[in-house]
């Protein structure tokens, strides 16, 4: 709980008593993650709890987006576990990770660019759907009435999200920032119990950025989602996140609440630069 | 008057059923290219497989069974190529998907010439072989129309309109263009990137299958069965890659347009016009309207 009182002592975000967390949701325990010779991770520890927004942070190329995508099965460690609800996993498959509740959002937008907004957040439903992709092709009567639902759950998270004036608009069309936000909402159609956020606001202006900080914290606080993110601007991450892991050339460098990990010498000389 | 509108139409229709044969064979790529953003190099090399796993499996077993054991063996075939290939390859780049078809192209061909031999098969479905006259009343003589031309039509038109609610009127259509947009990102909402490519492949295989048996008909079940995928690409570049109503209208409008160009203006450059001009019909496509008559976005990969 410290996390949640370093917060209230700094007199900013939610308070204390509004931030509650569960167990641990995941664990990634001595992660190396290498590409040939290069070393993208070496064995990187931590955990992160229930309801929590965990930020992870670092220079570029500190490996940072190498740690989302071995959570949600893209890259597969060398060595290592990721221990996620209590199962534990050398090897995550993308498919099982999205299955058991984790959705992500990408660096570089990935949505599907000729697709309207509406078509892109419905496809976060796939995995809600009862039966399968097969079976609804061959018989698409139950289907049908099963696509209504969904449509009606997604059209509570477009107009959650604000994006209700661009839900028939090609993706492909929209501005940067609306585009971010599509993604977000193709995330949450999942209903993730983890959501992981590759720089969600990169490349935003202020404003953009604000909405962005806004939405996350809502999504946390109004459904609960354990949000893990990366983000580059730092008084963002201080501002709306419990805890915070840095990384540095692979390594973890510090482990805490925003508060400790902006006193930490080593994550100083690793953002300014040491002098020799 | 009339005398002239007889010809116009036997010519017409001619054309017309023929590129509803062309369009069968481009079905097969733009389902795989709607799928997995892949242009699939082996659609011919599948046609002729499929043709002669039926015509060989024909010998022994009547049509219904040999049609029904060709479909199963068209779908372990897309079972195997999505094991073996597709599944290795997941998340790299379009063009290396397509060097993969390639790859899978020169082994179909060796394959099924190894598996089923290599002599020219005919294929007899029974079709009567004598042409139908119709429309004898109104015009003198009639028109002259193919049983064999016609059977393809109309075969062609139900896989089609099969296809059409297979695609549109099931999630499968959104999960398909999930998929070849992004694979990554396909793959984290959950959609079962194999299971995808397995239903598109298999797809693929039976239409090839169709394509494979109307043509055998038509040319006997032979080697150059494979390069009638080379007459498929105009199709496509007219109609789009990523359309399968595109695949038909541009059948249609090649077939159509490179029989009457032979007849009416093919006099002109001392005949023989059939053989390219559904190539340059298809280079101005390509000059003026890239993405083709129905195609979502420009062609990269072709």
């Amino acid at each position: 709980m410290q996390s949640a009182t370093a917060r209230a002592e700094r007199g900013e975000g939610q308070p204390a008593a509004g931030r509650k967390f569960g167990g641990e949701i995941l664990k990634v325990d001595g992660i190396s993650l290498s590409f040939g010779g290069v070393k993208a991770l070496s064995d990187v520890s931590f955990s992160i709890r229930e309801h929590e927004i965990f930020a992870i942070i670092g220079p570029n190329g500190a490996g940072k987006s190498s740690m989302l995508n071995v959570i949600n099965g893209f890259y597969h460690p060398q060595q290592g576990t990721v221990t996620y609800k209590g199962v534990t996993r050398r090897d995550v498959d993308p498919h099982d990770a999205a299955r058991n509740g984790i959705a992500r959002t990408f660096q570089n937008i990935a949505l599907f660019k000729g697709m309207s907004t509406l078509d892109n957040v419905m496809t976060g439903r796939i995995l809600k759907m009862r039966r399968g992709i097969l079976w609804q092709a061959l018989y698409w009567g139950p289907a049908q009435r099963e696509e209504i639902e969904h449509r009606a759950f997604v059209e509570r998270i477009i107009d959650f999200l604000e994006i209700q004036a661009i839900r028939k608009t090609p993706v492909g069309r929209l501005p940067y920032g609306l585009q971010k936000r599509v993604e977000l909402a193709r995330a949450l159609a999942m209903e993730p119990d983890l959501l992981l956020l590759d720089e969600p606001m990169a490349g935003m202006n202020v404003e953009e950025k604000e909405d962005m900080c806004r939405f996350i914290l809502d999504v946390n606080e109004q459904f609960g989602t354990t949000i893990a993110l990366i983000e580059h601007d730092m008084g963002v991450v201080m501002d709306i996140s419990d805890r915070v892991v840095v990384l540095d050339y692979g390594r973890k460098i510090a482990d805490g609440t925003p508060d400790v990990v902006r006193g930490d010498k080593a994550v100083i000389d690793a953002y300014l630069g040491v002098a020799h | 008057m009339l005398e002239e509108i007889g010809p116009f139409l036997e010519v017409l229709l001619g054309g017309l059923m023929a590129g509803v044969l062309y369009a069968l064979v481009a079905l097969g790529f733009v389902l795989i290219f709607k799928a997995s953003g892949v242009f699939n190099f082996a659609q011919g090399a599948m046609v002729l497989f499929a043709a002669l796993t039926l015509v060989r499996l024909m010998e022994v077993l009547p049509f219904v069974l040999a049609f029904a054991a060709s479909c199963a063996i068209m779908v372990a075939l897309a079972f195997a190529i999505e094991r073996l290939v597709l599944r290795p390859l997941v998340n790299q780049e379009g063009l290396i998907l397509f060097m993969a078809t390639i790859g899978i192209t020169f082994f179909i061909d060796g394959f099924g010439q190894t598996l089923w031999g290599s002599d020219i098969y005919t294929l007899e479905l029974g079709l009567p072989k004598s042409p139908w006259i119709i429309l004898d009343p109104p015009l003198p003589g009639g028109i002259l129309v193919s049983p064999v031309d016609v059977f393809a039509a109309v075969t062609a038109g139900a896989l089609v309109a099969g296809l059409a609610v297979f695609f549109n009127r099931t999630k499968v259509g959104r999960a398909l263009r999930a998929v070849a947009d992004d694979h990554q990102a396909a793959q984290s909402v959950g959609i079962p990137l194999n299971t995808i490519w397995l239903i598109v492949w298999s797809v693929a295989g039976v239409v090839a299958l169709v394509a494979g048996m109307a043509w055998g008909t038509k040319l006997g079940v032979q080697f150059s069965l494979a390069l009638v995928a080379l007459k498929a690409i105009p199709v496509i570049i007219l109609g789009g890659l990523t359309s399968i109503p595109g695949a038909i209208v541009g059948g249609l409008i090649i077939g159509a347009g490179e029989k009457l160009a032979e007849v009416y203006i093919g006099p002109a450059f001392g005949g023989g016009i059939e053989n390219w001009f559904a190539y340059v019909v298809a280079l101005l496509f390509l000059l003026f309207r890239p993405q083709g008559l129905f195609g979502e976005r420009i062609i990269e990969r072709v």
